[in-house]
């Protein structure tokens, strides 16, 4: 019954999410404008200060500025250049910032998977064995090795990557794998302390038939759900270790655009990252929510 | 507490009356030039050595752990009492406030906090002056790192909402700002604890990235973000071990400050 009513949940839950999706776009789309827009410097160009333009020049530049002076106006005219796939263009590289996007997005987005890949399979093959053989030295050694790492910064991270030339993806799975591993461990401790899991220890079931049959299904939900935060953390990790390490990616484009003040860089590349971020969370959830739903 | 709880809480108070002694014990103002011995090895005179503009490294370490760890735990007192303040009244009003607060705190979780920081740091001016740096710096983080405890602090108000003492205290007139202060908060306070200490070496460390990205703490000022950006000849340590001192000593308090932490079932 809770199960079938879970299961017919999920289109609706599903919808939802999207709605909110679409007006975390437009309410992201307004308030990435109104920051560009009152943001101190807004509407002062650099070429009205070179003396090498000339006046008629200058005075075409603010017409053009005049445009877009009144703020209904302006606002109109940066949602409907949103709504044509116009994201604007960047101050400090005077390139449209869709193409910038364009180009950057695959780079951090290939880092971030195989990244994740690293994390994840390292925090799951250190975290399983030890909570089913239960040595304590082992699993002491490999919570002290991953509190280390919780421990550096990722910039420091990233610093001892381009010194041992280690690929970007490297780096970031090694900030983002002892946040997963703590995560994974606690999780699986409590699933080997539930009270069927115990009698079937008892009764001599063997470990690899424990953790298929009795412990992954009550740890797989939230796993999935890990499973979208992890993208949060490695975007974020992203930044340093792409700024440092010279690779280019959104979290460099992120960093000069931070460095330089160039807000409508900034402001769109980070709208556009969390619309990814809420997505790739809401279905992880989701997916997360149809799996409980299934094994109970 | 455990004796390995003990022995982090024990070396975190060294830390913090080294950082309070700094002044009587560094041999010169962290600002100060040697212009004759710059990148020197240590000596009686300057027990870290100084860097490469001449700056007694000793000197620097104590006034950036003063910094570091000072403004991490203002900031974390900054961020939880917004948690706590809006965490509270989310869970013991419910309904559309509730949903409101934790649809704003689910979006904020899944941005990257890194990404939200840059953004605010870009629509400030860079060139400010130091001391400015500094309290924008952590200001940012207090204000904008209260996400991830709203939710706790909202599950656990949700969880006595319908209690008997505030069933006890409504019917006694009491109003809902008055329940909510005297009733609700201090029946959290371990969790609030427990979040600020949570917090501190997220800020610690999210200082350091920032200020190695040379968006946090400005120079002359000293901060452990700021000396750390000295790693970024990697090749120059292997000559020069004693530059490492800081990092050793971030990664110390980070991980004591994770030992100190409550247990887990308080904090989820």
């Amino acid at each position: 019954m809770i199960k079938d009513e879970k299961i017919t949940k999920l289109p609706w839950n599903a919808l939802r999410r999207l709605l909110f999706l679409l007006c975390l776009g437009i309410g992201g789309a307004f308030l990435s404008a109104t920051l560009v827009r009152f943001a101190p410097g807004y509407g002062v160009q650099e070429r009205e200060l070179d003396p090498r333009w000339s006046a008629q020049s200058i005075e075409a530049l603010r017409q053009k500025q005049m445009l877009q002076e009144g703020l209904a106006s302006y606002y109109m005219h940066y949602l409907s250049a949103l709504a044509h796939g116009d994201l604007g263009e960047s101050d400090s590289l005077k390139r449209p910032v869709r193409e910038l996007l364009r180009q950057r997005l695959p780079a951090t987005g290939k880092s971030v998977v195989r990244g994740l890949g690293i994390a994840w399979l390292a925090a799951a093959l250190l975290a399983s064995p030890g909570l089913a053989s239960r040595g304590w030295f082992y699993e002491a050694s490999s919570t002290a090795f991953s509190s280390l790492l919780l421990s550096l910064p990722s910039a420091v991270v990233a610093m001892l990557a381009v010194q041992l030339r280690a690929p970007v993806f490297f780096a970031i799975g090694v900030v983002v794998f002892p946040r997963l591993h703590r995560y994974i461990r606690s999780l699986l401790v409590r699933s080997y302390n539930q009270p069927h899991v115990l009698a079937a220890r008892a009764r001599g079931l063997r470990s690899g038939a424990i953790f298929c049959r009795h412990v992954l299904p009550i740890a797989a939900p939230p796993l999935l759900a890990l499973l979208g935060v992890s993208f949060t953390i490695a975007f974020g990790a992203a930044i340093p270790i792409e700024a440092l390490c010279d690779s280019p990616g959104l979290g460099q484009l992120a960093w000069q655009a931070a460095l330089n003040r160039d807000l409508p860089l900034i402001v769109n590349v980070t709208l556009i990252v969390s619309l990814v971020m809420f997505a790739a969370n809401s279905l992880a959830d989701l997916t997360s929510r149809a799996f409980a739903g299934s094994v109970q | 507490m455990s004796p390995l709880q003990k022995t982090a809480a024990v070396i975190l108070c060294a830390i913090f009356l080294l950082m309070v002694l700094g002044t009587i014990l560094v041999p010169a103002p962290h600002f100060h030039q040697f212009r004759d011995v710059p990148n020197a090895s240590p000596s009686t005179a300057h027990p870290l050595g100084t860097d490469a503009l001449g700056r007694d490294s000793l000197s620097r370490l104590l006034y950036g752990t003063r910094v570091s760890l000072l403004l991490a735990p203002a900031a974390a007192l900054l961020s939880t009492m917004i948690a706590a303040l809006l965490g509270s009244a989310a869970g013991f009003l419910g309904g559309r406030f509730e949903r409101i607060v934790l649809a704003v705190t689910d979006l904020s979780l899944a941005l990257p906090w890194l990404f939200l920081l840059l953004t605010v740091r870009a629509m400030l001016p860079l060139d400010v002056p130091p001391m400015v740096s500094v309290v924008i710096a952590f200001l940012m983080m207090g204000l904008l790192g209260w996400q991830a405890s709203v939710r706790v602090v909202c599950t656990a108000a949700r969880g006595i909402r319908d209690s008997d003492f505030l069933l006890l205290a409504r019917s006694s007139g009491c109003k809902p700002a008055r329940l909510v202060l005297c009733h609700v908060a201090p029946n959290l306070r371990s969790l609030f604890y427990a979040q600020f200490w949570i917090s501190i070496p997220l800020f610690i460390l999210t200082e350091a990235n920032l200020s190695i990205l040379g968006l946090g703490v400005m120079e002359p000022m000293a901060s452990w973000g700021n000396l750390l950006r000295g790693f970024e000849d990697f090749s120059a340590l292997g000559a020069n071990p004693w530059r490492l001192v800081p990092l050793i000593l971030l990664v110390i308090v980070v991980i004591c400050f994770q030992l100190v932490l409550p247990s887990q079932e308080v904090t989820q």
